[in-house]
């Protein structure tokens, strides 16, 4: 099962609408997948500075962690707090010491993606419960992707909500399941690439930064993982940018697209589709299997 | 939009799905119903026994208007996965696009969709009658059974795979055919069929000669070891 959805805004004046949005839309996904829910926000960079949002904290850990970013970031770096993750901001050169200084933490802190413009949070529990724990409806900015998880094949923890991200301001959602993953994921922790989890879509999101990294754009990597990924599988993949949709050449797993001049959703039913602004007059369409959808703000 | 006098309101904005359809479904139901406020709702209008014509006034979720017997179903909108799957006899009418699978395993009545239908549109059909207006996505008519698929547009790749029967009718382009269907000759009884059903499915500016007709080659109706690789 599980339930995605997707966000992406066109017309500016829609930006402080988004969490509120998306907060709808995925507690509409609830009955596709109640166990757990997660979503990442695109919010607008500010040039020379990063983000990165960290998981795993708590009252015991928030001191100690809090002195040993401020001291590991200097200056004009800062921390907020949204429960038990925090949104770390510092200047860009100072990304791989952060890095390094979250990964060695310990005490429960996990990284869960940085990049100019992304924010990602997930957590266990209801999807409305979840979105409120962090204030979803608040949120601004120019797109979001959201899962809803109904475990089947592994625990329900946090570590295997989505979304995923491997790569700078990318993440991945995932409605399926993949079969060859652990030959993947071999072959990418070949290529240096690190994993977290034994989950499946995590490796679709490795796959996907590892051809970004090779100079693919995001349309170019999504066409490479047809051949090379093997299962069901519907993918809503973010980057700093962009916003894209892929189904496998059966499309099993249900999909269905919504567009106006103001926005493009996606989700896994239409109804989550019914709260959104002008949805009566929107072009409503299933995306084709094996075919790229991709949508880009101009940089 | 404009209702009929005695036509009965239906508003799921107030009531349940379940009122809905357990109204819906009651003997005394006869007549015409506007259901207000679908929001895409899964299930609407299903299991439909009586002579009722019901008009979902906007879009509607996954298998509306499923099991239908004798009932007359407008969606005034699109509608999700499996309309009207296994109806039985009665009409649905879909007035933008469908997601897939719809019509799937449908004993009789009439299926139109004005828009595009997804894939596997005609899943193992089994003497509904389906009209497109539009294209149709993959496996259409996958190991349909008996009926006829009109579409208007293209078809997607492998139609009628493993088809026993049934007619299929493509105006456009088909992608590929599936196993074990065939291009069959256009008679002229073929055409006089296929008028009929383009004028029930309100086509009216389409003429029956700018179709090809499809079925089965009848050769995997049975198992063959020799025919292994293409089952």
């Amino acid at each position: 099962m599980c339930g995605i959805v997707g966000l992406f805004i066109k017309n500016p004046a829609l930006q402080p609408e988004l969490g509120r949005l998306t907060s709808l839309m995925l507690k509409t996904m609830t009955e596709r997948g109640p166990d757990s829910a997660g979503f990442a926000v695109y919010g607008s960079p500010a040039s020379g500075q990063r983000k990165m949002t960290v998981r795993g904290i708590s009252a015991d850990n928030i001191g100690d962690f809090e002195a040993g970013f401020l001291k590991a970031a200097g200056g004009s770096a800062n921390v907020v707090k949204h429960q038990d993750h925090v949104v770390l901001t510092y200047a860009s050169d100072l990304e791989p010491a952060i890095r390094a200084f979250v990964n060695g933490f310990g005490h429960g802190v996990h990284f869960a993606a940085s990049g100019e413009s992304i924010e990602l949070y997930k957590g266990v529990g209801l999807p409305e419960e979840v979105a409120a724990r962090f204030d979803l409806e608040k949120m601004q900015g120019t797109h979001a992707i959201g899962h809803t998880r109904m475990a089947t094949e592994s625990a329900v923890t946090i570590a295997g909500a989505h979304p995923f991200s491997t790569g700078p301001d990318q993440c991945l959602v995932h409605n399926g399941s993949l079969s060859n993953h652990n030959t993947l994921r071999r072959r990418l922790i070949n290529e240096g690439l690190t994993f977290e989890t034994e989950n499946d879509s995590e490796v679709a999101a490795g796959y996907l930064s590892w051809r970004l990294s090779q100079g693919d754009k995001l349309d170019q990597a999504l066409e490479s993982s047809l051949k090379e990924l093997d299962g069901f599988y519907t993918f809503v993949v973010g980057t700093r940018e962009g916003f894209a949709v892929l189904r496998d050449p059966v499309a099993c797993k249900p999909a269905v697209m919504a567009e106006t001049d103001d926005y493009v959703a996606f989700a896994s039913e239409y109804r989550a589709f019914a709260d959104l602004p002008g949805i009566e007059n929107a072009r409503v369409f299933e995306p084709e299997p094996q075919r790229v959808y991709h949508w880009e703000h101009a940089a | 939009m404009s209702c009929a006098r005695n036509t009965r309101i239906f508003d799921l904005g107030a009531s349940t799905l379940r009122e809905l359809n357990s109204t819906l479904q009651q003997e005394g139901a006869e007549g015409a119903w506007e259901i207000h406020n679908p929001a895409g709702r899964h299930s609407l209008a299903v299991g439909l026994t009586q002579p009722v014509s019901v008009t979902i006034d906007g879009h509607a979720g996954y298998y509306a208007a499923g099991m239908n017997q004798r009932a007359n179903v407008v969606v005034n909108g699109n509608a999700g996965q499996g309309v009207a799957e296994n109806m039985m006899s009665g009409s649905v009418h879909v007035k933008g696009n469908a997601g897939s699978s719809a019509g799937a395993t449908a004993h009789g009545g009439l299926l139109v969709i004005d828009g595009d239908a997804g894939a596997r549109c005609g899943i193992s059909m089994k003497g509904v009658d389906i009209v497109v207006r539009g294209s149709v996505g993959h496996m259409s008519a996958f190991m349909a059974q008996s009926g006829n698929l009109v579409v208007c547009g293209d078809a997607g790749e492998a139609l009628g795979d493993s088809l026993y029967e049934t007619n299929i009718f493509v105006r456009g382009a088909v992608k590929s055919l599936g196993a074990d269907c065939e291009e069959k000759e256009m008679t002229p009884e073929d055409i006089q069929n296929l008028t009929k059903l383009l004028s029930k499915g309100g086509v009216i500016d389409i003429k029956a000669d700018e179709f090809r007709r499809y079925g089965s080659a009848r050769k995997l109706y049975h198992f063959r070891v020799d025919n292994a690789s293409a089952y």
